[in-house]
């Protein structure tokens, strides 16, 4: 299946590989976009970054598999990331990891059954000194306890329709 | 429209410079807010009246030292840019802010956007750079977009691109994403990102920035705080500005607390005049009811340990002979150091008497083990290893023998990689086993039952 991209985001790419000295410097920029329209990136996609930028497939491939933001497969609707490293552990942030996942009868680094979410765990978000925290796709939670949690996750249940995820069909 | 991070309570020691209007409720993120409180000023009269080698004087009559980890002064990087070359020279603004600890450059981000902007384009200016970029986390998204509407707006007044204000020089800035990957702080790491491929660091010789940078062109890299900076020299002139805090610890510093301490956040105070006991005791309220202090780290986590109650002796630069605890250390870049660790990216974060000191360490190490490049064996497998021994020994597998093999990986990888990430990541584990050795040696002696009823879990 060719991979193609919506107008919209081809006119992104367009702009942003020309703000740069270097074509190539503008992969991570394109990477982005198409992970957030398409869910994740598809070798149909990455060949057609390399074609766009003139490299190799693998040169586009290298850059996907180094990165931990990139993903060459899909993840529930909505991302889940919650701060492991030590100033959020020291106040909970292990507890809080377990409330999510509870919360969504799932497991770490997978898509909940119901569709909903994929949590996961992240390295210091740069917000240790409201600790512990954690992110909702673009959103950042401060000072997270147990009923917060409850919050955020009732939340997500009402605006998020329960179902298979795009990708995901066998 | 864009969440703003939770605010600090103003302390009164604090001498608020870069964060002066981060936290004022009548403060936005305008380019109007900004102008209204005289920003945008200063470049203004520099590109109109002053010339770059002066600039460039300031900064190095300022003795500012870089705010990203490694203190060098700003004012020397610069000088060092190969100017022979006749290849366009590059600025490039580290807003990677991935040590942990530090929360710092999110506040200036979120909160006062265009004064990062002013000192980019004043840098730029001085050292008459071709083009400029941001290279902000991925896990900052909303910060990322915050700078490219001001980007976007300075734009509109001529203040960034083509021929700024009508002086001749023409200089862009470039929002550039991360995509979760530690290594992309280090400086090299960056570039190589930027450049498009996987962020492994370059060796030092040859690929110094400031000769062979991006696109292997004299570049510049500073941290978010230090480019700030550079526009309150400016301001102030460099001399006046020395005069802040302490001879070579010039100028203020955004610290950053947090871990187990009642009043965790950002504290901007002046170099030199407070100690870490001010920081920890009286800014940050001191410790939690009914504990006492274990450890502290004094500038991010690859920063060595302080056991509390150790004593810290020798002599000073000037001769003077010292013997502080941990509350007596200054807090500057010259104390920490002079204590045998260093202040880094002046992340301090406190550990009281309720956790296993050994879970402390499995936790850190666990961090440098996930964002190792692994282009280094040393650093790919030492870390790993340090990772998988602290994490069977915090499960209750701990071994007798655990401690001496812990110190022999450490003492394997540090000044044998081809960045500091190797450094890094043996300095938790070779002071914390040397610092807390009887910790890790009773570990062995701990019923194995009992991690598995730990109150609450670091691994
Ligand atoms: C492993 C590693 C990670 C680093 N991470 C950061 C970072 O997140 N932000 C930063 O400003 N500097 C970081 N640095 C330091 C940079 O390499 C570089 O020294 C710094 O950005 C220079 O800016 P300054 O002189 O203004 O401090 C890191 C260094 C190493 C070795
Ligand atoms: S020291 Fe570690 S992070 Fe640095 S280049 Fe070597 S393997 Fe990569
Ligand atoms: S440790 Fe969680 S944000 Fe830094």
């Amino acid at each position: 299946m060719a991979f193609e991209p919506s107008a919209e985001t081809l006119k992104y790419i367009e702009d942003v590989i020309a703000r740069y000295p270097q074509k190539r410097s503008a992969i991570m920029m394109i990477l982005h976009a198409i992970q957030k329209e398409a869910g994740f990136l598809s070798l149909e996609a990455q060949e057609w970054v390399a074609d766009k930028l003139e490299l190799t497939p693998i040169q586009v491939r290298e850059v996907v598999t180094f990165y931990p933001f990139y993903r060459e497969k899909p993840i529930g609707k909505r991302h889940i990331r919650v701060c492991r490293t030590l100033s959020c552990a020291l106040n909970g942030g292990y507890k809080v990891c377990d409330s999510f996942k509870e919360a969504f009868g799932t497991e770490l680094d997978a898509i909940s059954p119901d569709g909903r979410v994929t949590v996961e765990f992240a390295e210091c978000l740069a917000s240790c000194g409201t600790a512990p925290v954690a992110m909702v796709d673009d959103v950042l939670y401060e000072n997270l306890n147990e009923e917060q949690v409850e919050a955020i996750c009732e939340q997500i249940k009402k605006e998020t329709p329960a179902g298979e995820v795009a990708g995901t069909e066998s | 429209m864009f969440s703003v991070p939770k605010s600090t309570e103003i302390h009164p020691s604090e001498r608020r410079i870069i964060l002066k209007h981060a936290d004022d409720p009548e403060y936005d993120i305008s380019i109007d807010c900004y102008t209204r409180h005289g920003g945008y000023d200063v470049l203004k009269e520099a590109v109109a009246n002053r010339k770059p080698e002066d600039l460039c004087q300031e900064v190095m009559d300022s003795e500012v030292r870089g705010r990203g980890g490694a203190g060098f002064p700003a004012g020397m990087k610069w000088k060092f840019l190969d100017r022979k070359s006749g290849k366009p020279i590059y600025l490039i603004c580290n807003a990677d802010e991935s040590e942990p600890g530090t929360f710092k450059d999110r506040q200036i981000i979120h909160k006062d956007p265009h004064q990062l902007i002013e000192g980019m384009m004043l840098t730029a200016f001085a050292t008459n750079c071709a083009l400029a970029f941001i290279y902000i986390r991925e896990e900052m998204p909303l910060g990322a977009q915050i700078l490219e509407a001001a980007i976007e707006e300075a734009r509109a007044q001529n203040l960034v691109g083509e021929n700024i204000l009508g002086s001749g020089y023409s200089c862009d800035i470039i929002v550039h994403r991360g995509a979760a990957a530690y290594i992309c702080g280090e400086e090299t790491g960056l570039i190589e990102s930027l450049e498009g491929k996987r962020a492994y660091p370059r060796i030092k010789p040859p690929y110094f920035p400031a000769a062979l940078g991006l696109y292997m062109c004299p570049t510049i890299v500073n941290n978010v705080e230090t480019l700030c900076n550079v526009k309150h020299i400016v301001d102030m002139g460099g001399k006046n500005y020395a005069q802040i805090g302490k001879p070579g610890n010039t100028g203020t510093r955004i610290w950053c607390l947090s871990g187990q301490v009642r009043n965790p956040g950002y504290y901007e105070l002046e170099n030199g005049k407070f100690t870490y006991g001010d920081l920890i005791f009286e800014i940050g309220g001191g410790l939690r009811e009914g504990r006492t202090l274990q450890a502290v780290i004094p500038g991010g986590s690859s920063a060595k340990v302080w056991r509390a109650g150790e004593r810290f002796t020798g002599k000073l630069k000037n001769g003077e002979a010292f013997n502080w605890g941990i509350e007596d250390v200054p807090l500057d870049f010259d104390g920490p150091m002079a204590a045998g660790s260093m202040s880094g990216s002046g992340a301090v974060i406190v550990i009281d008497d309720s956790v296993d000191i050994v879970e402390v360490l499995a936790n850190i190490n666990a961090f440098y083990a996930h964002e190792s490049c692994g282009q280094c064996t040393p650093c790919r497998e030492g870390s790993l290893w340090m990772k998988k021994i602290t994490t069977r020994m915090a499960n209750g597998g701990a071994r007798e023998e655990d401690a001496d093999l812990l110190a022999s990986i450490g003492d394997q990888i540090a000044g044998r990689t081809i960045c500091a990430h190797g450094e890094a990541c043996s300095w938790p584990t070779q002071s914390f086993v040397a610092k807390f050795h009887d910790k890790f040696v009773e570990k062995a002696k701990e019923d194995p039952e009992k991690a598995k009823v730990r109150p609450f879990r670091l691994v």
